[in-house]
């Protein structure tokens, strides 16, 4: 087999700086036009309702919902035909019989034509509280991650890792943002699994960089960094496409529950792949890595 | 590293069946409690009814404030102390005053660890109450605020007496398998599996049941006080403040239809000092209206025709045959010891977690089917080892859900899938290194050997981080996202298992059978 030599590294300056506007354009986004919360974390109801009349359009629904007198509602399409979600912000807390109250005078207006197949109502305390606890444990684990980093390479590692790793959670928010994408709970997962993926294909990378730079000491890190790229590429790719299949499985045969949970994860592990190579490897250019920096670490 | 003592081998076999086992016993049916284990389906997957409710401890407070008052009042005059002003102060603490001579005293008695009027908590290193002096005067003011502790025993305590109430209505009627737990100091998680409209337990559970019997008084100038209340459909009554009888009293309670009216009504029985109670103030008060109050509602109020002293009596009101059937089971599981709100509800009907269930399974086959052709086409033979390793890994990962009884949500579900799709990034790691190796390597052997060894730290390495994203993610994760990380941790646990013992043997066995082919991998 002949050794594949991609110049990745001719190319380290255009994607950084394409970085850079990724990142700089989703702080925009994420400081002006926000995340779209879901009930999990903004409070409100969601109903799932399924019609079992086919005639029932969804402006009927809206209709029917619009006379409940229940504040800002929405209604969807979900999944398949017949399958609606209805989201509304109820302001005063739950009252135990609010639901049936709905079901009552849904079933006046339209006939007892549908089934709740799920309900999801959450107290604006509790969805506070889910908030909080989404970011502490996305801002935990990075932590958790950079102190794994720290202790196993140097701090020029970690530091890359790090970077890297941040610039996905950042431009993934930013892509939900844009597309105006349904943050709940399942998505923190999806992140912190971004954050765990996009950490080991960064490692994978990092131990062959310190491999090598051990092996050659006349190549400069430019080089180190493009030759460890290309010797674990083939890994990369067939890593990032197994888990693509999984994920694209998922989303295509999961259910609409876990849609937005497989996309999220896609697009994370493509930011993910892409960030290991030109996001991690140029910072370790950039603060001019050499054998010395392993081998000073290593007297110590 | 291609070498394995048959100790070895015959071990990592046994586990592999034993685990292997129970994921088998989930599909059928053994009679034996060690082996007969199943993985529990969330609520997401079997249909039910998750609810959080949140004690409002406020009235508590107010009340063990007005108690501490009156004790505090009768403290100091048997202590020969004088002290004035009493009263509660935006309902979280009490002031009162007393002259400056007696600071030293007063301050002895409420701050003394031996302290009978304001309790210590040796375990807290802290009294029940918080105690500030200020000077006016020549008096001083001395005010009483509740400690974080205290409160926190408080809290507690009405938890404590809540979830029992709680237990009592979710049993009475009668839900299968039903989870209730503490959540922090004032919260209830009641989880009800399989219950397809949790409509009227939600109803049940908001009701705090607080029932008194008290007369209708007709001059405002009663000695304990009186207050206006509604009827159900609005109209209002003046009630005396004196409860009568509470439902403390009350140790049966039961719907009947009544022959006579034809009407639903609630027949209840009285303990001993509850049919005195009653009896005194029927004989008392015959031909005066006795209000029966449930919650700051009265339901009727019936005329009192005749004493009544068998210590039983009924409730008459506008009653359908549920709305009596609720009342009784209210009645007899007893009053909530402070009011409480349902502050999260998930619920998921059958239809969906059928079909979530499908899916999912539909999606692993999937998903599962193609990374093993996948790793077929890539790697051939070495694919079809990775490919048992992957189906050994399952087994394992679904097996060890099965023997702790795990909960596997639909985020479970993907989890698993996920790992199906990550799994096999520890074996691609060690067959390109083993390719890389073979280059510069003619012994096969000893190429396959390095292969493995250098590798390995790679893989740790890779692993650990997603295990810290996993460990994380169930800690501070909440319900279905639980099951999750669950699944994604213990499925990395699996992997590095199978790829290092099933993987590691097989490949052994093979490259040992074969090392003089010319391209092995």
């Amino acid at each position: 087999m002949e050794k594949r030599n991609i110049p990745f590294n001719k190319f380290y300056k255009r994607f950084n700086i394409m970085s850079l506007f990724l990142i700089l354009f989703s702080l925009i986004l994420l400081t002006f036009k926000g995340l779209n919360y879901g009930v999990d974390f903004k409070g409100g109801t969601l109903i799932e309702l399924r019609t079992l009349d086919n005639t029932l359009n969804i402006s009927d629904l809206r209709k029917s919902f619009s006379k409940l007198n229940l504040g800002d509602v929405t209604v969807k399409e979900f999944g398949k035909e017949n399958d609606y979600v209805i989201k509304f912000e109820k302001k005063q807390s739950i009252e135990e019989n609010f639901i049936e109250n709905i079901k009552i005078e849904l079933s006046n207006d339209i006939g007892n034509i549908f089934e709740f197949r799920r309900v999801e109502s959450v107290g604006p305390k509790v969805s506070d509280e889910l908030l909080k606890s989404g970011i502490i444990a996305i801002v935990l684990s990075l932590g958790a991650m950079l102190i794994y980093i720290w202790i196993r390479f140097e701090w020029q590692f970690s530091l890359g890792a790090i970077t890297a790793v941040f610039h996905d959670v950042v431009i993934t928010l930013g892509f939900f943002s844009l597309l105006n994408f349904e943050i709940n709970l399942s998505i923190v997962a999806a992140v912190l699994t971004i954050v765990g993926y996009s950490m080991n294909d960064t490692v994978v990378i990092f131990d062959r960089v310190r491999e090598n730079l051990k092996k050659y000491s006349d190549i400069k890190i430019f080089e180190i960094t493009n030759i460890s790229i290309n010797e674990t590429l083939s890994r990369t790719i067939i890593t990032s496409v197994t888990t693509l299949l999984a994920l694209l499985s998922i989303f295509i045969f999961g259910g609409a529950i876990l849609k937005g949970f497989s996309f999220a994860m896609i697009l994370g592990v493509i930011v993910g792949t892409y960030s290991s190579i030109y996001i991690a490897n140029p910072i370790l250019v950039r603060l001019n890595v050499s054998q010395k920096t392993i081998l000073k670490e290593e007297k110590v | 590293m291609l070498y394995f003592s048959k100790l070895k081998i015959i071990s990592v076999l046994i586990f592999t069946l034993i685990i292997s086992f129970f994921t088998i016993s989930n599909f059928i049916n053994i009679d034996n409690k060690l082996f007969n284990r199943n993985i529990n389906l969330g609520l997401d997957l079997q249909g039910g009814s998750y609810l959080l409710l949140e004690i409002d401890n406020k009235p508590v407070v107010i009340q063990k404030l007005q108690n501490k008052l009156s004790s505090l009042k009768k403290f100091f005059a048997d202590k020969d102390i004088r002290s004035t002003n009493f009263k509660i102060i935006d309902d979280e603490k009490i002031s009162f005053v007393i002259d400056e001579d007696s600071l030293d005293k007063v301050l002895s008695l409420l701050t003394d660890k031996e302290s009978e009027i304001n309790p210590y908590f040796q375990r807290f290193k802290t009294h029940e109450f918080d105690v500030k002096e200020t000077k006016v005067l020549s008096s001083t003011n001395i005010t009483l605020e509740f400690s974080d502790y205290g409160l926190v025993q408080l809290k507690s305590s009405s938890q404590n007496q809540a979830i029992e109430i709680v237990r009592r209505r979710v049993d009475e009627i009668g839900t299968n398998e039903p989870n209730i737990l503490k959540r922090g100091n004032d919260r209830i998680l009641v989880e009800l599996p399989g219950l397809e409209n949790p409509d009227r337990i939600k109803s049940l559970l908001g009701k705090t049941a607080n029932l008194t019997f008290r007369f209708v008084t007709l001059n405002e100038e009663e000695s304990f006080g009186t207050e206006k209340l509604l009827y159900e459909d609005g109209s209002e009554a003046i009630i005396s403040k004196r409860i009568i009888l509470s439902g403390d009293n009350l140790v049966d309670a039961q719907p009947r239809m009544d022959n006579q009216s034809n009407q639903t009504v609630v027949t209840f029985t009285l303990d001993r000092v509850g049919a005195k109670k009653f009896a005194r103030a029927t004989s008392s008060g015959v031909g005066k209206r006795l209000a029966i109050i449930l919650d700051g509602k009265i339901i009727s109020a019936p005329n009192i025709v005749e004493p009544i002293v068998g210590g039983a009596g009924q409730i008459t009101g506008d009653f359908t045959f549920q709305s009596a059937t609720d009342l009784a089971l209210l009645l007899r599981s007893g009053a909530l010891p402070a009011p409480m709100k349902i502050i999260e509800e998930r619920t998921v009907g059958p239809g969906l977690g059928q079909d979530s269930i499908n899916a999912g399974i539909l999606s692993l086959i999937i998903g599962f089917a193609l990374v093993v052709l996948f790793m077929i086409v890539k790697y051939k033979i070495f694919g079809l080892i990775a490919n048992v390793t992957l189906i050994t890994n399952l087994l394992l990962l679904i097996g060890i859900l099965t023997l702790f009884e795990a909960t596997l949500t639909l985020p479970g579900i993907a989890g698993i899938i996920l790992t199906v799709g990550m799994a096999v990034d520890a074996n691609v790691l060690i067959y390109e290194r083993i390719k890389e190796e073979i280059k510069s390597e003619s012994n096969k052997i000893v190429a396959f050997d390095s292969g493995y060894v250098k590798s390995k730290t790679t893989i740790l390495d890779a692993n650990i981080t997603t295990l810290i994203a996993a460990l994380i993610l169930f800690i501070l994760g909440s319900g279905p996202v639980k099951g999750f990380a669950l699944t994604l941790g213990v499925g990395i646990l699996t992997t590095l298992f199978s790829v290092y013992f099933i993987a590691r043997l097989f490949t052994a066995l093979y490259v040992i059978k074969n090392k003089d082919k010319e391209k092995l991998i």
